[in-house]
């Protein structure tokens, strides 16, 4: 009798090992393979609808022959690789700056830190609409100060690589405070009597930071490096709001590029065969850093 | 020892400083919601507050912002009910049922990838997806997709929640007889109920704040808050305070979750990226 209860009870328990995961693969077969695997298809055909249904007509590597003739597509390339190499170092750079001085005060941790998650919580276009307001260049609070000082003011959305700059300023605004918050964690987690002694041994400062502090970090700066350098391809709502990738293409970035030639245009085919080269080169760049974080691994 | 001090007010005055950069434009946005549009323009200072702003984008007819904040209330709201429940299910499932090693392995290992893939490139498919089912612009699709989008966050957080439940107590319930929907009803979800409530913030923002799936896949009667907001700065050109008003407005609920359940954010975004 208890060897049939028993292997009843196995047998349900195995059901619900898989009742339980199944709603999860559910989602990511239905709504992320199948549309990278539909994607692909997309792109060797031209798509039109009529009365609802997309006519698809096969038109093989038409489109990627297309991709390299494409200004929009070459400035989208070059402009998201740059913004995120400026952007995300300037991230690094202020956000690591930012938590070591959090980490090293007695009053006010919380409160600095309350302050700093703000504007990872803020909607993009939210963020986007404030800074669009404060570039404007007529009563744009940005100008009215340098006014104040007795400066010139500037187009700072009007022109070319100032557009550039002032879309990347929004950036760091944007998402300095994760790699704060990111950094903070690491360094809340380093064991504290290391960094005390060395401070006891007579080590300056900025000694301590580079022999001690900094060593230690090297893994949760590079994975955060890593993370935002690969999540900043994402960037689109603050570049819609602020510039819609102009003026001419200094803003174009790839994400904006592929939506205007998908749906502004509605081009399905060929926004499809620009998403397909966006995948394949943010595999490339995964795949880099894992082989990187792997050799890292065996090293140690 | 005075050079320790005078380290230290340095520090507090490049923290001050970012905090005031930080804070000011959310500020000078307030201000200017407030402003009529002389008053905008002419940058004052000291100004009276003038509700017009609001009266426009609240009550005027040809404002959708009231029914874009309730799309934007519902979307939010079902997507992340749903995140909680397939993240929490599908981490108990991994981490406790005796799966084969590589199969958790493989999860997680897409979920970081699928979540580090611009939502933009997935939008064309599904677009072409839903609308060839007849599901375009609607509300279904856009918290499937809103679902899909947070899961690998919510997977992530959860599964540290659920890891930490304790083998002990989990096991005497095996022994009393327990099965495991009774398991997951009685044990598995009143004990991560920290990760469920740092993880629904998250996911819950997240979803409000969503814009390129939105903007693609809903019509004028289910556009969400984001896309109304980004009408209001390309149609009405010169309508500079309603969008301010409108942007306080929608940055509410993401600013009382940061007053009142800071910790739980803390948590969230620091356990998502794998410390």
């Amino acid at each position: 009798m208890r060897g049939t209860a028993d292997r009843a009870s196995a047998k349900a328990a195995d059901r619900w090992r898989f009742y339980t995961l199944a709603p999860a693969l559910a989602v990511y077969l239905l709504l992320a393979l199948l549309p990278i695997v539909n994607l692909a298809t997309m792109s060797v055909h031209d798509i039109h609808w009529q009365q609802g249904a997309a006519r698809w007509t096969l038109v093989g590597m038409k489109h990627y022959a297309e991709l390299p003739r494409d200004v929009l597509v070459r400035a989208g390339l070059a402009n998201t690789a740059l913004f995120a190499l400026i952007a995300v170092t300037a991230e690094m750079l202020i956000g690591f700056a930012l938590a070591l001085f959090v980490s090293r005060i007695a009053v006010g941790r919380v409160l600095y830190r309350t302050i700093f998650l703000l504007p990872i919580l803020l909607p993009g276009i939210v963020i986007g609409a404030i800074w669009k307001l404060m570039y404007n260049p007529d009563f744009g609070v940005i100008n009215q100060l340098l006014h104040l000082l007795g400066l010139p003011g500037f187009d700072w959305l009007g022109s070319g690589s100032l557009a550039f700059l002032s879309v990347i300023i929004v950036d760091v605004w944007h998402w300095t405070p994760f790699v704060f918050l990111l950094l903070l964690a690491g360094l809340e987690t380093l064991p504290q009597d290391i960094h005390e002694a060395a401070m006891l041994d007579g080590a300056s400062a900025w000694q301590e930071l580079r022999d001690v502090t900094i060593p230690m970090m090297v893994p949760i700066l590079v994975m955060t490096l890593a993370f935002r350098l690969i999540v900043s391809f994402k960037v689109f709502d603050e570049v819609y709001l602020l510039t819609g990738g102009g003026p001419g293409t200094a803003t174009e970035v790839l994400s904006f590029t592929i939506y205007r030639r998908f749906f502004t245009e509605d081009r399905m085919g060929y926004g499809s065969a620009i998403s397909v080269i966006a995948l394949f080169l943010l595999t490339l760049v995964i795949v880099l850093f894992m082989g990187m974080a792997r050799r890292r691994m065996h090293a140690h | 020892m005075a050079n320790v001090r005078w380290g230290r007010l340095g520090m507090h005055a490049v923290l001050a400083l970012g905090a005031l950069v930080v804070i000011l434009p959310v500020v000078w946005i307030a201000f200017a919601a407030f402003k009529t549009q002389i008053a905008l323009l002419r940058g004052d200072l000291v100004f009276t507050p003038y509700l017009g702003n609001f009266e426009e984008l609240l009550f005027s007819k040809a404002s959708d912002y009231p029914a874009n904040f309730l799309s934007s209330a519902w979307v939010a709201s079902v997507s992340t009910a749903m995140v909680l429940l397939i993240a929490t299910l599908a981490a108990y499932s991994m981490y406790r049922l005796r799966w084969p090693s590589w199969v958790p392995a493989l999860v997680l290992m897409g979920s970081l990838v699928f979540h580090m893939i611009p939502p933009i490139t997935l939008v064309g498919p599904w677009y072409v997806m839903f609308r060839s089912i007849g599901w375009d612009s609607t509300y279904t699709a856009l918290v499937l997709t809103h679902v899909a989008l947070n899961l690998p966050i919510g997977i992530a957080v959860m599964s540290v929640f659920v890891r930490d439940i304790p083998i002990e107590i989990e096991e005497s319930a095996r022994l009393d007889g327990s099965s495991t929907p009774q398991m997951l009803w009685h044990i598995v979800f009143p004990l991560v109920r920290p990760g469920l409530a740092a993880t629904g913030i998250l996911v819950f923002v997240f979803s409000w704040n969503e814009f390129a799936v939105a903007l693609n896949l809903t019509s004028r009667q289910t556009a969400t808050v984001p896309v109304a907001i980004a009408k209001f700065a390309q149609e009405y050109e010169i309508k500079n305070g309603v969008m301010a008003a409108g942007a306080l407005l929608s940055i509410i609920p993401a600013v009382l979750l940061l007053l009142f359940a800071q910790r739980h954010i803390v948590k969230g975004l620091t356990a998502g990226t794998g410390k």
